[in-house]
C-alpha cells in the first residue's frame, strides 16, 4: 500500500494525457508556423517556388513517381500530366495514397495551396500539360444544358444527381456534392484514374462551365421531392418501403386479426 | 403366373369399420374481454373510440387548412412538395384514424360470442327442380329447338363466325417485322459522320484524346422528321481511343479501328440497357443494369455477367477531312438476343 500511495504522489494519473496534449499543440503549432511561412511566397511562379515543389516532390512522390517524375512499377510517370493533374490529385486529398488500391480514395489534403502550388509548378516543367483554370472563369455556365451534358456524359458513373456510384473490381465513381469547380474541370480535362477524358475539343470550355453550373445547382437546391435517401434509386427507396411500408402493412394485419385483450 | 404367393384371398365380411380418428374439438372456452369483465374498461375503450373519431374530423378539417396554409407558389417547385406532403399526411391520418377505430370499435365492444352459422344446402327442394324441368320441356315445345333442326343449326355456326373479325383485328397488331429485320439495320451506313450526342457536331479523329469517350449519333439521325428515339435507340455509339498498342485486334477487323479509335453499341447484348461506363486504364466497359462487364481491347468480349455476346463494332475510318465515318452498318443485329437469333 505504501508503495503503491508513493506512485500516486509522484504522478497523478491524467498527467500522460496532458503530457501528450502539451506535445501534440508543440508540434501542430510548429507545424503551422512553418506553412504560414511557405505562403508566403505566392502568385506568379518563381524559381523558388520550383525548386521548392521539386524537394517536396523528392520528399513526398519520388518514391512511387520516382525522383525525375518519371514512374515507378509502384505509380505512373507524371511528365506532361500538367499542374492541374498535381492540383486535383493532391489538392482533394487522393495523393500521396495511404496505400495501394483499387482506387486512391480522398482524404484530408495532405499539404497546404503553396506547397501544391510548388509541386504543380515543377510537375509543369517536366513537360507541356493543363495548366489550373483562373477560378473565376468557372463561374456563370447554364444549368439547364449541364444537366444534358451530365445526363449524356456523366450520369451512367456519376449518378444522375451527382451521387456516385459502383465500377468493377472495387473501384467507384466518387460522389460530386460540393467539390471545388477546379477539382470538377480538372476531373474532365485529365481524367484521373480511371476516368475517361472529356478533353476540351470533345466538351468544350464552356460546356465545361455548363456542367459546373450544374453541380452548383444540385449544391444549392434540395430535392424538391423531399428526402432523397441518398439519391441512390431503387435500392435506397426500396429498402425504405420494404422495412417501413411493409413493416406497417405487416403490423396492421397482426393487430386486425389478432383477439381483443 | 405361377406364382401363388401374389394372391392374397380376403375373407368376404371381414372388412372393419373404422370409427374417425379425428375428434372434433369444438370450441375453445369463450375468451373473456377487459370490456366484458369491467364496465369502467367499457366506457373507457368507448371513449378512446370516439376521441379517434373526433381526431380523425379534425385531421380532415385541418387538411384543408394546410392546404390554404402551404399555398402552391407557382414557380416554386419545394412549396409543391410542403403542400402536397401536408395535406396527404392530414387526410391520411383522418383515414387511418376513422379506420382505427372501426376495428377497436368492433373488436372490443361488439359482442364477442363465437357462433354457428349452418350453410343452406345446395340442392334445391323436388318440387322446385321438377318446376325447372317443366319450364325446360314447355320452352322447348315452343321454340322447337329439338325439332327445327336447321334453324338450331344455322343460329350456331351464326354464333361461331361472330369472333372471326377479331382475330383479323387482332393479328393485325403483332409487329410487322421480324425483330432480324427491324435490328439488323440502323441509321449507320458507308460514309455516315460519327457526330457528337447531343449537338450533332462531327467528330475529327484529332479530336479523340487517348484515354476519351465520345458519346455518338449518326449524321443524319438529327433530320428524322419521327422515329428519332427508336433509331437512337439502335444507332448509339461509344467511340473510345486506347493506347494503340493495348489493343488486342483480331487479324480480320484490324481495319475496323482508326488509330487506337475504336467504335462500339452503346446497347448491351443482355437485355439492351445502355453500356457507358468505360474505365480508362483497364478498359473495361461496365453494364449498370446487371454488372456485364466488357473488354474494350479484346473486342468488348464478355468477361463477366449475364450477357451473352461481345458488343457488335462498328468499322469506322476517316474521310478526306479527317472526320471519323463508319465504313459500313453493324455486321450484326445490335442489341439483346431473341428467339430467332441463332446466337
Amino acid at each position: 500500500m505504501p508503495r503503491s500511495l508513493n506512485r500516486q504522489g509522484r504522478r497523478h494519473p491524467l498527467s500522460s494525457i496532458v503530457l501528450i496534449m502539451v506535445g501534440l499543440f508543440v508540434s501542430g503549432g510548429a507545424y503551422a508556423a512553418v506553412t504560414s511561412t511557405a505562403s508566403a511566397s505566392d502568385a506568379p511562379i518563381s524559381a523558388t517556388q520550383i525548386a521548392d515543389g521539386k524537394a517536396l516532390f523528392a520528399a513526398n512522390c519520388a518514391s512511387c513517381h520516382g525522383l525525375a517524375g518519371e514512374g515507378s512499377k509502384a505509380g505512373p510517370s507524371v511528365i506532361g500530366v500538367g499542374a492541374l493533374s498535381v492540383e486535383f490529385q493532391v489538392g482533394s486529398g487522393r495523393m500521396p495514397m495511404s496505400g495501394s488500391g483499387p482506387q486512391a480514395e480522398k482524404k484530408p489534403v495532405q499539404f497546404t495551396q503553396p506547397e501544391i502550388d510548388a509541386m504543380a509548378a515543377w510537375v509543369a516543367t517536366l513537360a507541356p500539360g493543363p495548366a489550373v483554370p483562373d477560378a473565376a472563369s468557372l463561374t456563370g455556365g447554364d444549368a439547364s444544358h449541364g444537366a444534358e451534358l451530365f445526363r449524356i456524359n456523366c450520369a451512367m458513373c456519376h449518378n444522375v444527381a451527382g451521387a456516385g456510384g459502383a465500377l468493377t473490381e472495387g473501384k467507384w465513381a466518387p460522389h460530386l456534392n460540393d467539390i471545388d469547380p477546379v477539382h470538377v474541370y480538372a476531373a474532365m480535362v485529365t481524367g484521373p484514374q480511371n476516368m475517361p477524358v472529356f478533353s476540351d475539343l470533345y466538351i468544350s470550355a464552356d460546356e465545361k462551365k455548363d456542367i459546373i453550373a450544374y453541380l452548383k445547382f444540385l449544391d444549392e437546391n434540395p430535392s424538391v421531392g423531399g428526402f432523397d435517401l441518398g439519391s441512390l434509386g431503387p435500392v435506397s427507396e426500396g429498402l425504405f418501403v420494404w422495412i417501413f411500408a411493409l413493416g406497417g402493412l405487416v403490423a396492421i394485419t397482426v393487430w386486425l386479426s389478432a383477439k381483443s385483450n | 403366373m405361377s406364382d401363388s404367393n401374389s394372391e392374397i384371398t380376403v375373407p368376404t365380411g371381414s372388412a372393419v369399420a373404422r370409427p374417425d380418428r379425428i375428434q372434433n374439438p369444438g370450441f375453445e372456452p369463450e375468451h373473456k374481454r377487459v370490456t366484458d369483465e369491467s364496465e369502467k374498461r367499457m366506457r373507457g375503450a368507448e371513449r378512446g373510440i370516439s376521441l379517434l373519431f373526433m381526431l380523425s374530423g379534425f385531421m380532415t378539417v385541418s387538411a384543408v387548412a394546410l392546404y390554404f396554409i402551404f399555398p402552391i407558389v407557382p414557380g416554386d417547385l419545394s412549396s409543391t412538395r410542403n403542400n402536397n406532403m401536408f395535406v396527404g399526411l392530414a387526410i391520411a391520418a383522418g383515414l387511418l384514424c376513422l379506420g382505427i377505430g372501426a376495428v377497436h370499435w368492433a373488436k372490443a365492444l361488439m359482442h364477442g360470442h363465437e357462433m354457428v352459422e349452418e350453410r343452406h344446402p345446395t340442392r334445391g327442394d323436388d318440387a322446385t327442380r321438377a318446376r325447372a324441368v317443366e319450364i325446360f320441356q314447355q320452352a322447348n315445345k315452343e321454340s322447337g329447338w329439338t325439332r327445327r333442326k336447321l334453324l338450331r343449326n344455322s343460329l350456331i355456326g351464326a354464333l361461331v363466325a361472330i369472333p372471326i373479325p377479331a382475330v383479323a383485328m387482332f393479328r393485325d397488331l403483332a409487329p410487322g417485322n421480324t425483330p432480324e429485320e427491324v435490328l439488323n439495320h440502323t441509321m449507320w451506313k458507308k460514309g455516315v459522320r460519327l457526330t457528337r450526342d447531343p449537338n450533332g457536331v462531327p467528330i475529327k479523329a484529332s479530336e479523340v484524346t487517348i484515354g476519351s469517350s465520345f458519346h455518338v449519333i449518326p449524321e443524319n439521325i438529327l433530320d428524322l422528321e419521327e422515329g428519332f428515339l427508336n433509331e437512337k435507340a439502335k444507332a448509339a455509339v461509344l467511340l473510345m481511343r486506347l493506347p494503340k498498342e493495348s489493343l488486342n485486334e483480331a487479324e480480320d477487323r484490324k481495319s475496323w479501328s482508326y488509330d487506337g479509335i475504336v467504335a462500339y453499341s452503346k446497347i448491351c447484348t443482355h437485355v439492351g440497357c445502355p453500356v457507358a461506363l468505360y474505365e480508362q486504364q483497364t478498359h473495361h466497359l461496365l453494364c449498370p443494369c446487371h454488372q456485364s462487364q466488357f473488354d474494350v481491347a479484346n473486342h468488348c468480349a464478355v468477361i463477366f455477367g449475364p450477357a451473352a455476346r461481345a458488343l457488335p463494332q462498328l468499322p469506322i475510318t476517316v474521310d478526306d477531312e479527317g472526320y471519323l465515318v463508319a465504313q459500313s452498318d453493324f455486321l450484326e443485329p445490335v442489341g439483346p438476343s431473341y428467339w430467332e437469333r441463332a446466337r
